[in-house]
């Protein structure tokens, strides 16, 4: 059983939960409500008048196939983000809690990238990757192959891909190292005794008990991928070319601040919400059953 | 919401830090860095001491889109400065804002300046003045497309380089010969919806939108589908099949290749001439933008991009009259003639034209004259006056995702541009609910 302090009365844990409620409410109810209520208008950029229009913002959005395109386009980013980051983190975290010697230079190295900002981190792969001065496609010119992201679609989804997961392999890697390191060796160490291989250790012993950071970052990882590579994805393509890295995010921004649509940027945020809400309360009711603590 | 927030707070942080001084301040928000940030610091520093009643403050608040977001975001917050820089796609968004801004015709009627605006070239002013020709905002940085020539990559490939190029068939011409030459990148562009619609529109006096471009009433459409449009897209989108036009981007990409001497044409504001100018190390020209010779016998004019100087409702009628006397002493010939000469742009009046002809500067630079030309041998005509969209920052980025897929050979010019017009109109009837 689970020890549970309890406290008496009414105002004191009213008053000790009390900083906590004020702060998601000023910053997040606050400006979650703003975005439902103004979702439901068509405001003038200044503010100077709004028509109502009930759901027609909405009515809008859903009925624009290009909008409806942008989920594909978010759905296949998010999935790939999400995948490279975590596949990549947990190689090197099983290579790192190898490691005897070392370990701590390794650690810190791998650690680095996770400081440079998105934006910035765009920024030095759009550079890699330019088609006329980048070091990586002048490589793959040798190479016969033509890198022209500026063009190609799939070559500007692998690039915002990347660049996205790299600085993310970093945060991925420091908790699957600690999930490895907070699992017992005398564990590893029987099942070596018993004869099982590395491979199999792994996937019987090392990843099973690995799962609930496992879960954990997969949960945050997507919402990360959702929303906070706007920076990366703002740097290096645009959304473009065509529509082929316009994720919901980024529409966000450009109608909302390039548009001045700020009734159809709105409801987008409210979409938005209610994707990543429904997408952590299916984490949570069906994988978190499959995790084990 | 974030962002929003972050906005109103900097745009605050700046008016407390703003000094408080006797004489009046006038607040000025603009969108250059680097050379042309120094310019305009000269400019509004020349302005300060040429008189004491007035104090000018200028703040750089970002590029174009984000000048015109920390003015809208401070006008919300009640905080707006009294003059804002606004690029030449947010003319429509800033007119249909009555109540935020204050015409320029009428801040110069109420302070009593002399305020002449026949003085500014029609070409210029005429995107910003309304059909009954009163000017909305000053013309501040203007420029128009041009055709940019490496002379030396031409020879090179055996050309010329004083073959003609007034048209796109000579173009094609020439393109063909650079190819067969061996050459990376015969041509490629800029701003490629602002040059080769917008102008090209313009240029082949051929409606861009109806309601005679946007002028005539927000329920205007799309007309870039035409037969002009369509053909020149199709050209493009062949000549970047064949490898003869290099797609670099959506913004001004293409410069770099352009100044590096990997390409022997491209097409970009007249604006480029300074960084063209300085990097450069080849021998380079610049031409009138080319023109169809199957779709019109002579050009029209081109229209202009850049940014106006908009004046902003809500401030004392001291602070307009500070206003009115620096908007005055930027139009005068002197400081025109200065700024069209460091940079570039087009001078917006006339006597800062043939001021700098007297100057002898147009001898000594040839080719800095091929936009005023173009710009001023025709009087504008209806489809050359301007553009007035709303949400056209918007338009202008699906009109790049169209254009993208004729150059990827994904979409031919006619459906691309049939998408354009139709996913832009989308646009105008929303921008259309919220300004009626």
């Amino acid at each position: 059983m689970e020890k549970r302090v309890t406290f008496k009365g009414l105002w004191l844990p009213l008053l000790l939960v009390l900083p906590q409620i004020v702060i998601t409410a000023v910053f997040f109810f606050y400006p979650a409500g703003q975005a439902i209520w103004q979702s439901l208008f068509i405001p003038d950029p200044f503010g100077l008048s709004m028509k109502y229009v009930g759901l027609g913002n909405f009515e809008y959005l859903l009925g624009n196939p290009y909008y409806r395109a942008s989920f594909v386009t978010t759905a296949i980013f998010s999935i790939l983000v999400t995948v490279v980051s975590m596949g990549i983190a947990l190689y090197l975290a099983v290579l790192a809690d190898r490691l005897i010697k070392g370990s701590g230079v390794y650690r810190t190295l791998l650690i680095w990238p996770y400081a440079v900002a998105p934006a910035v981190a765009g920024v030095l792969w759009l550079f890699m990757f330019n088609t006329r001065v980048g070091v990586v496609s002048w490589y793959l010119g040798l190479l016969g192959y033509d890198w022209n992201h500026v063009l190609n679609g799939e070559e500007a989804m692998g690039l915002v891909v990347v660049a996205s997961a790299w600085g993310r392999i970093s945060y991925n890697f420091l908790f699957f190292l600690a999930g490895l390191q907070a699992i017992p060796k005398s564990v590893i160490e029987a099942a070596a005794i018993d004869g099982a291989r590395f491979w199999t250790r792994f996937r019987t012993i090392v990843f099973p008990l690995l799962s609930p950071t496992t879960f954990f970052l997969l949960v945050v990882n997507i919402v990360y991928a959702f929303f906070e590579t706007f920076g990366v994805i703002h740097t290096i393509t645009s959304g473009g070319p065509q529509q082929s890295t316009t994720i919901l995010v980024y529409k966000v921004y450009a109608d909302g601040f390039v548009g001045q649509d700020l009734g159809s940027s709105a409801a987008q945020s409210v979409i938005l919400l209610f994707i990543v809400g429904l997408l952590t309360i299916v984490q949570f009711k069906f994988i978190e059953r499959r995790v084990h603590y | 919401m974030k962002l929003k927030h972050l906005l109103l707070g900097s745009a605050t942080a700046v008016l407390v830090a703003a000094p408080v001084a006797a004489q009046t301040q006038v607040e000025f928000w603009h969108a250059f860095t680097g050379r042309l940030g120094e310019l305009v610091a000269a400019q509004v520093e020349t302005f300060n001491n040429s008189q004491s009643d007035y104090v000018v403050e200028a703040t750089h608040k970002g590029n174009y889109s984000e000048t015109l977001n920390a003015g809208i975001a401070a006008f919300r917050a009640g905080e707006q400065p009294d003059i804002l820089m606004v690029f030449e796609v947010g003319t429509a968004t800033m007119m249909g804002a009555k109540g935020a801004i204050k015409p320029v015709y009428e801040v110069m009627a109420d302070s009593g300046a002399d305020f002449d605006s026949d003085a500014y070239i029609g070409a210029v002013k005429g995107y910003y003045t309304t059909s009954e020709g009163e000017m909305l905002s000053l013309p501040f940085n203007s420029s128009t497309p041009v055709l940019w020539v490496n002379r030396d990559a031409l020879e090179e490939a055996g050309i010329d380089p004083d073959t003609d190029m007034s048209t796109w068939e000579q173009v094609g011409g020439v393109l063909d010969k650079l190819k067969e030459a061996g050459s990376e990148c015969p041509m490629t562009t800029a701003w490629q919806s602002w040059i080769h619609l917008e102008n090209l529109s313009a240029y082949h006096d051929t409606p861009f939108a109806t309601k005679a471009n946007g002028f005539g009433g927000v329920d205007t459409e799309l007309a870039l589908n035409g037969d002009v449009q369509v053909a020149h897209i199709q050209a493009m989108g062949d000549w970047a099949k064949e490898g003869k036009f290099i797609y670099a981007g959506r913004r001004n990409e293409g410069g770099a290749n352009f100044r590096s001497g990997d390409c022997a044409l491209f097409t970009e504001s007249s604006a480029g001439y300074a960084g063209i100018k300085s990097e450069a190390k080849f021998d380079f020209e610049v031409r009138p933008l080319p023109y169809w010779a199957s779709a019109v016998d002579a050009p029209q004019n081109t229209i202009i991009g850049g940014a106006s100087l908009w004046v902003m409702e809500g401030q004392s009628d001291e602070e307009y009259k500070g206003v009115a006397e620096f908007l005055n002493f930027l139009s005068s010939a002197e400081v025109q003639a200065k700024w069209h000469q460091d940079t570039g742009y087009l001078p917006i009046t006339s006597a800062a034209a043939d001021l700098t002809r007297e100057q002898g500067f147009y001898d000594e630079n040839p080719g800095t004259d091929v936009a005023v030309k173009q710009m001023t041998t025709n009087a504008p005509t209806e489809n050359s006056k301007g553009l007035r969209l709303g949400s056209f920052d918007q338009i202008r980025g699906i009109i790049d995702e169209e254009l993208e897929a004729v150059w990827s050979g994904d979409k031919d010019a006619k459906t691309a541009l049939d998408s354009a017009k139709q996913r832009g109109d989308e646009l105008l009837r929303r921008f259309e609910q919220t300004s009626r």
